[in-house]
């Protein structure tokens, strides 16, 4: 039979998951604002303008609003803040 | 993830290929029910018609309708397990369970853990034996890594990069060199869809202490120390950042030959040029290492010949727009360019970024520089507002000289340079982790 031997394990230390809660969801998005958010990848802005002439076309009840972060790969607080005090749900597309 | 915090409710919409990432992102930062909807690869270059198509089809991944999963992402109610996300430790153990060399082989190779070649198994004496290769407590922490900016960040101590140094091969001298790379917090196994690689530059007297070689061959499998060093820097990336494995931690479409080992040590005492790190503000005996991000592209020229500007604007326009050229370049090619006239590497290198343009269409024509420039232009941020407000047709500037390099090395059998993608992201000190 073959010797054992030990070997150290190669991988690092990753770090402690905290869970975090959704938020409320809404019964239904009839008569919400509904932000939409372009994530800024190329031909998304494409993809954001289908998703609202989708909406508007089966659900007109439903207000939306087209918005881009500032800079890409960051999180932009600004638009955060204008979707948090006005909006009541968001779609972000498309995303990795 | 952060408007859900916020108390929005939200769906992330992706393509279909991302959904195992996308699944290990949210559990990692504790959001394994974050909602989400998929349509099918690609979304660029694709027509309104069929972004439209996708909208009103099927989600690739849960097989239901695509706008009935964004509608019930955002409107269904929450159950036990969303209200309370998910938290966990997770550790790594010090040592693996015993067991044979050719177990340990497969557990490594199975787990994602090498670069698919062979490696050197880190016993417990021979990491001990790398540790003497530097001063440092094998429990200080060194660094963190991580594969995307998206991803959360593990931290890694000086023992533990001298079990990936082992597992490369290299010897306990060139644990220096190994521990800086490990320091600069760039990841060699970077996850983008793009496939990056890194390419380091080692500068100052270590290149000698150790015996790395800039002569004949310096870019491939011809020096212990070149080859090595750069091996460690891969596979360091990827186990002390969690992973790079296919799908999950990696999404490179083609990968990247580069990623197995790309170190070279500029051949200074050849050049007619200041080093590399002295141009960065180091010391000439100051030891350092560069790290270049890219590896995209690989053009080859000679000379300078007579036609050499129209060879060099050839290869400049065909660079792709957000990595700049890293040059690589033969002594002899480095001495007929001053010949010619350029006494430094900055003098060659404003002639690049004066030549180096694009018609403003062709450039802004460029998902990558659509998706990053762009909202800076918009912004206002120079270069990129200058080149935006530009005639289609106009000529642009597309890298500015800060973003070019140069770095001399080769055998001198033969008055030949590379054009490589490179970005500069570090330039670390080697001598702090001696």
């Amino acid at each position: 039979m073959s010797q054992r031997v030990t070997v150290h394990d190669p991988r690092g230390y990753p770090p402690k998951v905290v869970g975090k809660r959704l938020a409320p969801r809404p019964p239904s998005i009839e008569r919400k604002t509904v932000y939409l958010v372009d994530c800024l990848f190329d031909n998304s802005d494409v993809f954001i303008e289908q998703l609202r002439l989708w909406l508007a076309e089966h659900l007109p009840g439903v207000t939306t609003r087209t918005i881009q972060p500032s800079k890409t790969w960051s999180d932009d607080e600004e638009m955060r803040a204008r979707i948090r005090a006005d909006g009541d749900a968001a779609i972000l597309a498309v995303g990795l | 993830m952060e408007l859900e915090k916020d108390g929005v409710p939200s769906v992330g919409v992706h393509t279909h290929v991302f959904a195992r990432l996308v699944k290990a992102t949210a559990l990692s930062h504790g959001m394994p029910r974050l909602r989400q909807a998929y349509v099918p690869q690609p979304v660029v270059d694709r027509s309104a018609a069929d972004l439209r198509a996708y909208i009103e089809g099927t989600d690739p991944v849960s097989g239901r309708p695509f706008m009935q999963e964004v509608i019930d992402g955002l409107t269904r109610p929450l159950d036990e397990e969303d209200l309370q996300g998910q938290s966990f430790e997770r550790s790594t153990p010090r040592l693996v369970e015993p067991d044979t060399e050719d177990d340990l082989h497969r557990l490594f190779q199975e787990s994602h853990w090498t670069d698919c070649l062979p490696i050197v198994l880190p016993t417990e004496a021979r990491v001990e034996a790398m540790l003497k290769g530097t001063s440092h407590r094998p429990d200080q922490v060194v660094g963190r890594l991580r594969p995307a900016a998206l991803r959360e960040f593990w931290e890694f101590t000086v023992e533990k990069v001298a079990v990936n140094a082992v597992m490369a091969g290299a010897r306990p001298e060139y644990f220096p060199v190994i521990l800086a790379l490990a320091a600069s917090g760039i990841s060699a196994r970077s996850s983008s869809t793009n496939s990056f690689a890194t390419i380091s530059v080692v500068n100052g007297p270590i290149r000698d202490e150790i015996h790395m070689d800039s002569g004949i061959g310096v870019m491939g499998p011809y020096n212990h120390a070149n080859a090595t060093i750069g091996r460690a820097y891969g596979l360091l990336s990827q186990n002390l950042q969690g992973g790079s494995v296919p799908g999950e931690t990696y999404m490179g479409s083609l990968g990247n030959w580069y990623a197995y080992t790309a170190v070279l040590p500029e051949a200074e005492e050849r050049s007619p040029w200041r080093p590399l790190h002295v141009q960065q503000g180091f010391k000439p005996a100051d030891s350092v290492v560069t790290i270049f991000f890219g590896g995209w592209y690989t053009q080859i020229a000679y000379g300078p010949r007579a036609t050499w500007q129209e060879k060099m604007r050839h290869c400049l326009t065909a660079v792709e727009q957000y990595s700049p050229p890293l040059i690589v370049m033969d002594p002899i090619a480095a001495r007929g360019f001053v010949d010619l006239g350029f006494d430094t590497k900055e003098e060659l290198i404003e002639w690049c970024a004066d030549n180096g343009r694009l018609t403003a269409r062709e450039y802004w024509d460029n998902q990558w520089i659509q998706y990053l420039m762009r909202p800076r232009a918009v912004a206002g941020v120079e270069p990129w507002a200058s080149r935006l407000k530009a005639a289609p047709d106009e000529l642009v500037r597309i890298f500015e000289p800060e973003e070019y390099h140069i770095v001399v090395a080769g055998g001198e059998t033969q008055g030949t340079w590379k054009m490589i993608s490179g970005s500069r992201r570090a330039t670390v000190s080697i001598d702090a982790w001696r």
